[in-house]
């Protein structure tokens, strides 16, 4: 449970961490809650040889609505998320998440950044995001980008963002209309990873009639997936209990879980369907 | 007696001022790491430290060859079995350890072991304990003369004609294999110790996380004594423990090579293992494959039982077992059931998983012998059509028929079945349960009730059977009264958290009358305690418990002589109540235990030896029985499998109560080591012998969010025997919960066509289990 040796750089602004990326090159990396990486290093799977820490920079966690987007900063930990106001009104699918990540040793210190940036399909946010279509804002030495989630994990442990680019900003549509989220997933304790989780996002017009869904899968695929077809098959539906049952065959289908420890795959796919199932009624009492 | 006084010890635990292992720091303290085996069996080819030795702070790395020169390669067991200290050609389960690197710093030391290139010819490694009495299987134990199997022990117990006979003739019989799968302790603290050999004094102090010190002392002297380490230059202090659990009884290599490192070096060397390194490595628990019988007649009468073991002992036998049991105290498994037959045999075999067989918070076997005895009497009931209560009821041993000759040769002390059961059943509302329960089934929810009223067998134990290595399982107190009238006493046993400091004042506030807060208890030094063999097996307050009764006791005869001279009359006039003797029907001629004792050291009697000191070696007469009876509420969800306990009603006798709030703290953090192999626990091995959950990440040990609310309550059954009449609880718990959850499981899906599941029962388990009876296309249907 001993990290090999390595250096720490405490940048003070993301010019300097910027520089600092630059000069260690690609064993550097960037340490945010740490509550990945370090495990990670004490086990001896990873070895960088150089930290740089950001928890130093400031102006990088903040949660705000503006310009028709909900906008969460990198550093955002997730007991802020859990105990924001705009998120428990609003976006509870946040707060559904963040009580199920680890305990609140790990969410007082974890950022909504390292989360995805970290590019595992084992963590609850990325499902989350992808339900929310959320966009990532990428900046570095040349300025700032912008990558949609769909476009944002490209595999195991790799993301959008490349060496020497810190992910600073993380922006969500703002909830509008009848708008409901929800988020589950089925654990083997407390503070364990997904068996398998789900993310369901919906809004209705005034009729009822389903005008947008995002459904994100975790921990059931080799990257964090999103349930297309299940989508399709809710918007333009009166969400009866057929069309939703369909919604989470579909997910179940079209995921691809590997049998592990925490079950094998036909029991995954069973779990996304019930799950699938009980979140968009649980997002669709929300909505309401 | 009977007051819930808070613990003494936690104003130090819960300021972070407790002194563990790890504290301990020594001027010149050298830092081991192990290197281990990535392989489950496999043939050293080479080890080349040449690389660790070049990286600065890389004081050595020591092999099994260089300890072979000393002759300090192999170690016994607890259970007279041989096991490597270091390999010298075979490693024989993964996590092994290969080779020690000694480092000026810990984490140089890692560093070190990571240096360290070991070249290995892996061999296929024997994972399955059945395969193992194979004869064509290949003999793991070849370094033993004349080994021509995997063999280790066979045991019986019992009247095994009788017992066929009833069988083939009854109306009735239930049989079940059921696997009490490989679990691990993992206490908080994990293993560890500091090894420090003065040269000039040929003296070793050895800082250790042990369960019993003083069989450590002995140990290393018989193991060492060739080197010179004779047992009075030895030290053993084992300071606070976060947490034993049977797992730190075992004498571990780690251990033995600090020992050897200081010894070559004269530096204190300290070794604390990580956690993976302790749950991979260490001593596991359980593993016991059983064949479950059970005999009756149509109406529900309890006949017989057959119960057959194959017991995995890995690569070799490091259970802690008094040495007479290699089954420890199995023969328990009768139950708490009035009938005359039972028979029952275990086989032991070798295979490549790592060493153990130690008693997980239970006195020996008796967790396995209850899971098995308590999901045949469920069987049974359902076959002969009972509710499982009703059935236990009229089963029962009468409180009556006590003391009660067992058909395997125990002779139960005390006990009150009937009352428990009644009592747990009243307090969760049995019968309303059984009604809401079939309401619920009618709207297709699963819930089940389970029950568990369980016999252990506690306080080992009385010399003429019980002893490890040959040294008798008796315990000790030493009381020592200074002249101003406080105390401080000290005991062969060693907490790991179960609150003697608290438990053992108060028994001798008790007794002799001086307030609790002016009496000091102090374990683990052998320099300084009465020789015992430790805490274990619920044994403490059994033996060393009433070893302080019985010194105090002594003390109080003691005061009395001395109390008569102080107030001139003879000793058949004085009364006594706690603190004070007075003269009978003069209660104002009164001395009180501190002036008694300060005149013990200024104005004794003439011809009374001086001093106001006691020591008592106790040799219970018996073992004590607790017993409980437990009722838990499980509700499923129909669609992910998920189970929650919804009401869990633990009911124990554990004789008189000394702290209730202790027991009952005992009795919260049992019931969660009971809920753990229920449900969530087992260490896991693939073919090729690699553990595949061999982290927290995965190795799943329940937290408080897990536990459900405990309700306790009790009925007091006192020990006849025991001066003080209390029995024992700290293991009762994690021994009647696993079949209390098991069978409520069982219970919510046995309508569905489930008869048995094994533990632990996960959701994934369930589902599997469920979808195999078609319920899932009935659903869908
Ligand atoms: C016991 C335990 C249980 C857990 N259970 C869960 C769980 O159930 N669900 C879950 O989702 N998570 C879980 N986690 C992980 C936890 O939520 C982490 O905190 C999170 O995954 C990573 O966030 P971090 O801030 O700690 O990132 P770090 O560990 O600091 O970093 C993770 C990775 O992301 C990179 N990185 C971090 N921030 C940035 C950035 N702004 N820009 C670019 N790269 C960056 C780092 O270089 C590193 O590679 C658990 C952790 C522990 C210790």
């Amino acid at each position: 449970m001993i990290a090999e040796p390595f250096g720490y750089s405490s940048p003070q602004s993301l010019d300097e961490a910027y520089a600092l990326l630059h000069e260690h090159g690609d064993d550097a990396k960037i340490l945010a809650g740490g509550h990945s990486l370090i495990p990670m290093m004490k086990l001896r799977f990873a070895a960088p040889t150089h930290l740089i820490d950001i928890n130093k920079i400031p102006g990088l966690s903040y949660i705000k609505e503006e310009d028709g987007f909900l906008k969460i900063g990198a550093m955002t930990r997730e007991v802020d998320l859990e105990e924001s106001d705009i998120i428990s009104s609003r976006y509870q699918i946040f707060t559904d998440a963040s009580k199920l990540i680890a305990d609140p040793q790990v969410r007082n210190f974890g950022t909504i950044g390292g989360n995805i940036a970290h590019g595992d399909a084992a963590n609850d946010h990325p499902a989350v995001m992808m339900a929310l279509d959320a966009e990532v804002e990428i900046s570095g030495q040349d300025g700032k980008r912008s990558v949609s989630i769909n476009e944002f994990f490209h595999g195991f442990y790799t993301t959008a963002v490349q060496h020497g680019e810190i992910l600073t900003e993380i922006r969500i549509p703002a909830a509008s209309g009848h708008f409901g989220s929800a988020y589950h997933k089925a654990e083997r304790k407390v503070g364990d990873y997904a068996t398998a989780g789900v993310a369901v996002v919906i809004r209705v017009d005034d009729g009822g009639i389903c005008t947008k869904a995002g459904i994100g899968l975790t921990n059931v695929n080799a990257v964090p997936m999103r349930a297309i077809r299940s989508e399709e098959a809710l918007v333009g539906s009166m969400l009866s209990a057929g069309d939703i049952a369909k919604a989470a065959q579909y997910a179940a289908e079209d995921c691809n879980p590997s049998s592990d420890l925490r079950g094998d795959e036909d029991y995954k796919r069973h779990l996304v369907s019930v799950i699938t199932k009980r979140m968009i009624n649980r997002a669709l009492e929300r909505a309401k | 007696m009977g007051h819930s006084k808070k613990r003494k010890e936690d104003a130090r635990f819960i300021q972070g001022k407790g002194n563990y292992v790890d504290d301990v720091k020594l001027p010149g303290m050298l830092y081991m790491d192990i290197v281990r085996s990535p392989y489950a069996y496999a043939k050293i080819k080479s080890i080349d430290s040449s690389k660790a030795l070049e990286i600065p702070g890389v004081v050595a790395v020591v092999t099994g060859k260089d300890l072979e020169k000393y002759n300090l390669h192999w170690m016994p067991t607890l259970m007279s079995d041989t096991q490597m200290v270091l390999p010298t050609d075979t490693v024989m389960y993964q996590a092994q350890e290969v080779a020690a690197v000694i480092a000026t710093d810990r984490y140089i030391a890692r560093d070190g072991k990571e240096a360290v290139i070991v070249e290995y010819e892996t061999m296929k490694p024997l994972m399955d304990p059945f395969d193992a009495l194979d004869p064509e299987a290949p003999v793991l134990r070849s370094d033993k003369e004349g080994k021509t199997d995997n063999h280790i022990w066979h045991w019986e117990v019992g009247d095994k004609e009788k017992t066929d006979d009833i069988f083939s003739n009854a109306d009735i019989t239930v049989k079940q294999q059921m696997h009490i799968p490989r679990i691990h302790v993992a206490s908080i603290e994990t293993c560890g110790c500091v090894a420090s050999y003065d040269k000039v004094e040929n003296h070793l102090t050895m800082y250790m996380t042990t369960q019993a010190p003083h069989a450590i002392r002995t140990v290393i002297a018989l193991v060492a004594g060739h080197v010179g380490l004779t047992e009075e230059k030895i030290r053993v202090i084992s300071p606070d423990i976060g947490g034993g659990f049977g797992g730190k009884v075992p004498v571990y290599p780690g251990y033995v090579i600090a020992i050897a490192v200081s010894f070559l070096t004269g530096s204190p060397i300290k070794w604390i293992e990580d956690r993976s390194e302790n749950l991979q490595a260490d001593s596991f628990a359980r593993d016991y494959h059983i064949t479950a019988e059970m005999a009756g007649t149509s109406d529900g009468k309890i006949q017989a039982t057959r119960f057959k073991v194959l017991a995995d002992h890995g690569y070799t036998d490091a259970s802690a077992n008094p040495s007479k049991f290699p089954t420890g105290l199995f023969s328990i498994g009768t139950g708490s059931y009035d009938y005359g037959a039972a028979y029952m045999e275990a086989d032991a075999v070798y295979t490549n998983k790592p060493p153990g067989g130690v008693a997980y918070r239970c006195s020996f076997r008796v967790t396995e012998a209850v899971h098995a005895i308590e999901r045949m009497t469920d069987m049974f009931a359902k076959k002969a059509g009972k509710d499982p209560a009703q059935l236990r009821m009229e089963n029962f041993i009468k409180k009556e028929d006590f003391p009660w000759a067992s058909p395997t040769g125990w002779s139960y002390d005390s006990g009150d079945y009937h009352a428990g059961l009644k009592l747990a059943m009243d307090t969760v509302g049995y019968d309303e349960l059984r009604i809401e329960q079939a309401q619920l089934r009618k709207e297709g929810k699963l819930m089940g009730i389970g029950i568990s009223t369980f016999t252990e067998v506690v306080g080992a134990g009385p010399s003429k059977d019980f002893d490890i290595l040959g040294i008798k399982m008796f315990d000790s107190a030493e009381i020592r009264v200074h002249p101003t009238g406080k105390a401080i006493a000290r005991f062969g046993t060693k907490s790991q958290g179960q609150g003697h400091e608290t438990t053992y004042a108060q028994i001798i506030a008790e007794e002799l009358g001086i307030p609790m807060e002016h009496i000091q208890i102090e374990e683990g030094d052998t320099d300084t305690a009465p020789y015992g063999l430790g805490t274990y097996a619920s044994r403490s307050t059994p033996t060393a418990g009433a070893a302080a009764a019985m010194a105090a006791r002594k003390l109080r005869d003691k005061a009395k002589k001395i109390a008569a001279h102080l107030l001139e009359v003879s000793e058949q006039d004085l009364e006594w109540e706690p603190g004070k003797f007075f003269v009978k029907g003069a209660p104002e001629k009164v001395k009180t235990i501190q002036e008694i004792v300060f005149a013990a050291y200024t104005n004794h009697p003439e011809g009374m030896e001086g001093g106001f000191e006691a020591t008592h070696y106790y040799d219970p007469p018996n073992l004590t029985f607790p017993s409980g009876a437990y009722i838990c509420v499980v509700d499923v969800d129909p669609e992910t499998c998920d189970i929650k306990v919804r009401r869990f009603v633990a009911i124990d006798d554990c004789g008189n109560i000394i702290n209730p709030m202790i027991v009952q703290g005992q009795v919260h953090g049992g019931l969660t080591q009971g809920i753990a192999p229920a449900m969530y626990e087992e260490l896991i091995y693939d073919e090729a012998g690699n553990i595949l959950n061999g982290t927290f990440m995965d190795y799943l040990v329940p937290t408080a969010v897990e536990s459900p609310n405990w309700e306790t309550g009790h009925t007091v059954t006192p020990a006849p025997h025991h001066p003080i009449g209390a029995k024992g609880v700290g293991e009762s718990p994690t021994v009647g919960a696993p079949p209390a959850i098991v069978n409520a499981i069982v219970d919510a899906v046995a309508h569905l066509g489930i008869k048995h599941l094994e533990i632990p029962v996960t959701p994934f388990k369930l589902y599997k289990e469920l979808k195999a009876v078609g319920y899932f296309n009935q659903q869908e249907a």
